[in-house]
């Protein structure tokens, strides 16, 4: 496993001996009777990019507010680079934030934005010129200095809001769903323009964001929000391979999910009987017969042919719908119970006769491909 | 068939609205001594409108009054705005949001009266404000324009995205520069439009004046309703006349303000 070995050192959250940069204990936030955030507990390190995953109404923006000071948190500790921030008002914070409606200074120019944080700090006026210069620069935006935000497209604005946020070299960047105004192209763009700033500057970014792709694409690590808990932290890769609960597998990526309990747990195989039938995954250690549980199966991982496969789980169905996607095509499979699976298959270069609406297919997959959750 | 928008129709719109302003202005300019029979051309009552130093000090008075209400009105009812919008948390906030659109609606005649028991009773008490006359219009003006004032800043402020403010703070500003850097730029519109509000109630006030004044403090609707209780005399015609031409230069000039601010 030297695969492992190698990628702890660069990981500190696996190594586990640094200290966390970041050290949010036992956070709650209660808005009158309701709690937005419950005893969150969360570490995270220098130069990480992390991702606060969750639906509208989880939490993850009031976690943010209170890491920014604009919320204070009804219980528990908030500590950055080893200070604690319990009382430390806002604009005394070692962070900044960028708005997810920019909130850019709408009677200011793009440069006195940008200047503003630097001239409160006490910045002398030339050098506070010639830093927002810089930072323009590296967000593109050289020319642009003389024009007010609203002269100002989209996806420039929220650049402003980058630099303006930035320039300051805060020790965290907080971003509050930054590229959640701009089209899906720019989306694109900018979430690798994020990353290369990212590591250019060496800030650590808590990321606030619903979108679970943008979240793959730009962190380190994400921290999966559900009614104001974390419900899952972990690398990327970890949380879509390895949900630990239906709410996390059915909210990242697209996953089919089977209900039923156990039936026999042998020590090479575990049968599990759902309503579609039995499905065989690989053996989860604690777990008694009869218990109640669900397998999710990622629809990439499952196979589709017209001809009988060799499998540990196989089934038959028909095809109710594809949806070509161009590098892969989507289809969704009836069961005879009258469930239906989705499958993806990548498409092949000129593939004749491709599986179509309403062709009874086999599909099938590994017991590996079953991912068993209790929760 | 489609009802359509004429010329006629607004022609009639303008009349209806204009029509009595206009023969006004027309009759400034009479040359007869009686109002309502056209003598020919003549500037005569500006000249003799000039020339009576009654209408001349009420009409000073006015713009004195006007001027300080408004100003201060603006000040004290862009704060109320503040605290009512901003601040999270105030004690008996909702009771003070009610209760600020109360001179509002409360009929002149009730303020000017309760104003009027209050410094009665204020001077028995306390020996201050020391009779009616300048002092007391001017509390009594700010008293209702600061009302005024807080509910057009009120408006505005709660239009404005919270988190501009939340960024400046970000940035490091303390919340007094927030409010000097950020609100009150935004806010300015505002400002100015409550502040001509203000002004324009303050110079336009009869009845509330009339129960809060005392002698030797006399404005200029003061004046003009005394007068026209004595028959309607030609120079007030004028000094109508002028009134108008004086509150349409404000509208314009205000207008030409608000077009060259981008958005």
């Amino acid at each position: 496993m030297s695969e492992h070995i190698l990628a702890a050192e660069t990981k500190p959250w696996v190594k586990g001996t640094d200290r966390p940069f970041v050290r949010i204990k036992g956070i709650t936030k209660m808005f009158g009777d309701l709690a937005a955030v419950k005893d969150v507990s969360l570490d995270i390190y220098r130069g990480e990019l992390f991702c606060l995953l969750g639906g509208s109404g989880c939490g993850k923006s009031t976690l943010l507010r209170m890491l920014a000071g604009f919320e204070t948190p009804t219980g528990g500790a908030i500590e950055i680079d080893g200070q604690d921030m319990t009382g430390v008002p806002a604009n005394m914070r070692p962070t900044n934030m960028m708005f997810q409606s920019y909130a850019l200074f709408p009677h200011m120019s793009v440069e006195k934005n940008v200047a503003y944080g630097l001239r409160r700090e006490g910045v002398p006026k030339g050098e506070a010129m010639q830093r927002t210069a810089d930072m323009l620069g590296l967000v593109k935006l050289d020319g642009f200095a003389r024009r007010k935000p609203h002269q100002l497209s989209g996806g420039q604005q929220q650049r402003v809001a980058l630099a303006r946020a930035l320039v300051k070299q805060p020790k965290l960047l907080l971003l509050d769903e930054p590229l959640g105004a701009l089209d899906k192209k720019l989306r694109e763009e900018t979430q690798f323009e994020l990353i290369r700033i990212q590591e250019e500057l060496g800030v650590t970014f808590i990321v606030v964001t619903h979108d679970q792709e943008e979240a793959m694409t730009l962190s380190t690590r994400i921290g999966v929000m559900d009614a104001g808990r974390i419900v899952q932290v972990g690398e990327p890769r970890e949380i879509y391979e390895t949900p630990n609960s239906r709410f996390v597998a059915d909210f990242i990526g697209s996953v089919n999910i089977f209900d039923g309990e156990v039936d026999v747990a042998a020590p090479d195989l575990m049968r599990v009987n759902t309503s579609e039938g039995p499905v065989m995954c690989e053996p989860v250690a604690g777990l008694t017969a009869r218990q109640k549980l669900h397998i999710a199966v990622r629809p990439e991982r499952i196979r589709l042919s017209r001809t009988p496969l060799e499998a540990a789980n196989t089934m038959q169905g028909v095809v109710t719908e594809v949806a070509y996607m161009g590098n892969l095509s989507v289809y969704r499979v009836q069961l005879p119970n009258g469930q239906c699976l989705k499958v993806t298959a990548a498409n092949g270069l000129h593939e004749d006769n491709p599986i179509t609406w309403d062709e009874t297919v086999h599909i099938g997959w590994s017991a590996a491909a079953c991912r068993v959750l209790v929760k | 068939m489609k009802l359509r928008f004429t010329p006629i129709m607004a022609l009639l719109g303008y009349l209806f609205l204009y029509g009595p302003i206009i023969s006004l202005v027309v009759y400034s300019f009479n040359k007869s001594k009686l109002v309502t029979v056209w003598g020919g051309w003549s500037t005569k009552w500006y000249a003799e409108l000039f020339a009576n130093q009654q209408i001349m000090d009420a009409a000073k008075l006015s713009l004195k009054i006007a001027v300080v209400s408004a100003s201060v009105a603006t000040v004290l009812g862009t704060m109320m705005a503040m605290v009512l919008v901003r601040f999270k948390r105030v004690r008996g906030k909702g009771l003070m949001g009610g209760m600020v659109t109360g001179p509002l609606v409360m009929p002149d005649v009730i303020i000017g009266l309760s104003l009027l028991l209050l410094f009665v009773a204020m001077q028995s008490l306390i020996g201050w404000p020391a009779g009616r006359g300048l002092t007391t219009i001017l509390i009594a003006h700010i008293t209702f324009n600061m009302a005024y004032v807080a509910v057009v800043v009120q408006s505005r402020l709660s239009d404005m995205d919270d988190s501009i403010e939340e960024a400046a703070l970000d940035l490091g500003a303390s919340p007094a520069r927030v409010f000097f850097d950020i609100t009150l730029p935004m806010i300015t519109p505002a400002l100015v439009s409550g502040w001509l509000l203000a002004f324009t109630l303050s110079l336009d006030d009869l009845v509330i004046s009339s129960f809060v004044s005392g002698p030797g403090a006399t404005t200029l609707p003061m004046v003009i309703f005394s007068k026209v209780r004595l028959g309607v005399s030609p120079d007030i015609n004028a000094l109508a006349s002028l009134i108008v031409l004086a509150v349409s230069i404000g509208i314009i000039v205000s207008a030409l303000l608000m077009r060259q601010k981008p958005k």
